[in-house]
């Protein structure tokens, strides 16, 4: 070992950013930098399926639920589609599994590292704008079939209140008001939180929407998972507050789920919302 | 007239060199406690840190010249979270890192091109147990000592260490720890001064915080608390 020196990289100054650190010493461990043969992909691996959040006063609600598909099989029925991004925020992908948990892997180090070199957080419309910049680098993988498409919520400790962002494969970012939903079952959840949403929810009240959204998304799309009652299997769902994101334990979760499959045993669809 | 110069003579300027610019700075202790690795300097400066978080359980101190301890910092952060990306969070290792600090520091400090570093450098790592914690101490010529209980770097490093040596108790409590740090760095053979809370910089690797990054740095307001007590 004649050199065990850091490389001169590692000790050249500026430059406060994980992922364009990565593309300068091992970009082969960039997802989007690898070249697909030509063709189409789309079946070869798993994808996720449905993402929902909503903002309530006091923070946002990120869930998503638990089934992979591949055709017209179910790959996973306990896969986690959403990670915590840093303490205040956090990231739900669908799209092809494999190389969303990998992205969510680069975006969580992208945040950390940036936070750790400079010492402070990045604000919340950065930590969109670098999600954005990491999808726009997989433009070329989501043509040949291999997309992903995040859903990004955080509580804004500047503005005091929960966001959401959602993107196209582009990179494009929009910022969603009240709540949003991502992936094959999100016309479904969508239609449902749009009768379900009030301004007023509490904490509970907003679990409980998202879980009533995502029964919606499964009753109608084959490739969302409803709640596995045999396997006790409920999607996974956080939290963030000005306190910090958590994600609710599964004890939680399955006693808001069995309240709503209650529910729906009296009303197969669902709470029935006012006409006027 | 021929300039020979011996080897020994000018590892020894080179060496003199770099111990010169390290004693015009302040001290850094680094010390184990009952949940983890306390660290506390005199740094005046809010914005301008001697200690941070690496990794996980990872923390980096150090005295010297800012901009080269600096550059090793954000050198360490980057080999960690590149280590940690392409294998696993727990492949990070504070071992690991002190190898490649004391590489770097040892390959600069006997090349006749570069200046040596003026830096001295501690690598601590909290383990389940403060039977596996670790405290590397690397030093300007790329030396590594593996420290246990107490370590102190800097310019009084002898009178802080010889005052720990004397008032150290294994398995104190955080506040605990921290007076005897503060007022070891407060120790001259000349007579003993209260450093003001302001102008300390404590941060700690805590073993018993449930998140996977165990670094804290205390706020001003539980450093008084703390102090107090």
């Amino acid at each position: 070992m004649a050199d065990a020196r850091l490389p001169d990289a590692f000790l050249t100054p500026g430059g406060s950013s994980f992922s364009e650190f990565l593309g300068s010493v091992a970009p082969e461990l960039l997802p989007g930098r690898r070249t697909l043969p030509p063709g189409t992909t789309a079946d070869l691996a798993p994808h996720g399926t449905t993402i929902v959040a909503a903002t309530y006063p006091g923070g946002v609600v990120m869930a998503g639920d638990r089934r992979a598909t591949m055709g017209n099989v179910i790959a996973q029925r306990d896969i986690e589609k959403v990670f915590p991004a840093d303490e205040f925020s956090c990231v739900g992908i669908a799209g092809t599994a494999g190389l969303a948990v990998e992205m969510v892997r680069l975006f969580q180090t992208e945040l950390e590292h940036y936070e750790k070199i400079e010492g402070s957080t990045l604000s919340m419309d950065g930590k969109a704008n670098r999600l954005s910049a990491l999808i726009r680098g997989n433009l070329g993988m989501a043509m040949q079939g291999l997309a992903v498409v995040p859903l990004f919520a955080g509580f804004d400790l500047v503005a005091g209140i929960g966001r959401i962002f959602s993107y196209d494969l582009t990179g494009g970012r929009y910022e969603e008001t009240a709540f949003h939903s991502v992936g094959s079952g999100s016309v479904f959840a969508r239609g449902s939180l749009k009768k379900l949403y009030r301004d007023s929810l509490d904490g509970d009240q907003c679990v409980t929407a998202t879980v009533q959204a995502l029964y919606d998304a499964a009753d109608d799309d084959s490739a969302t998972g409803g709640p596995d009652l045999t396997r006790r299997i409920f999607p996974v769902v956080h939290v963030i507050t000005p306190d910090g994101q958590r994600r609710l334990p599964d004890a939680e979760v399955a006693e808001i789920a069995d309240r709503v499959i209650a529910g729906r045993m009296q009303r197969p669809d669902g709470p029935a919302a006012p006409l006027t | 007239m021929p300039f020979y110069v011996s080897p020994e003579q000018l590892m020894k300027d080179r060496a003199d060199f770099a111990r010169k610019g390290i004693a015009r700075g302040r001290s850094v202790v680094a010390m184990q406690y009952a949940d983890g690795v306390l660290f506390v300097s005199e740094n005046p400066s809010a914005a301008l840190h001697k200690v941070s978080e690496i990794y996980d359980r990872i923390a980096f101190a150090a005295v010297g010249r800012y901009n080269e301890f600096e550059n090793l910092r954000i050198a360490g952060v980057r080999l960690a979270d590149l280590r940690g990306y392409s294998y696993d969070r727990r492949d990070v290792t504070g071992r690991a890192l002190s190898n490649a600090y004391a590489q770097t520091l040892g390959t600069i400090f006997s090349s006749g091109g570069e200046k040596p570093y003026e830096v001295e450098i501690f690598v601590a790592e909290v383990g389940d147990t403060p039977e596996q914690d670790q405290i590397f101490r690397l030093t300007y010529d790329g030396q590594v000592a593996d420290e246990h209980g107490f370590a102190a770097m800097g310019g009084d490093a002898e009178s802080v260490a010889s005052y720990l040596s004397e008032h150290y108790t294994p398995g104190a409590s955080l506040g605990e720890a921290l007076r005897t740090a503060a007022a070891a760095l407060g120790h001259t053979d000349g007579g003993d001064r209260v450093i003001p809370p302001e102008d300390l910089e404590v941060a700690f690797l805590d073993r018993t915080r449930t998140q996977p990054r165990k670094f804290v740095r205390l706020r001003a307001d539980r450093l008084a608390e703390l102090l107090r007590e």
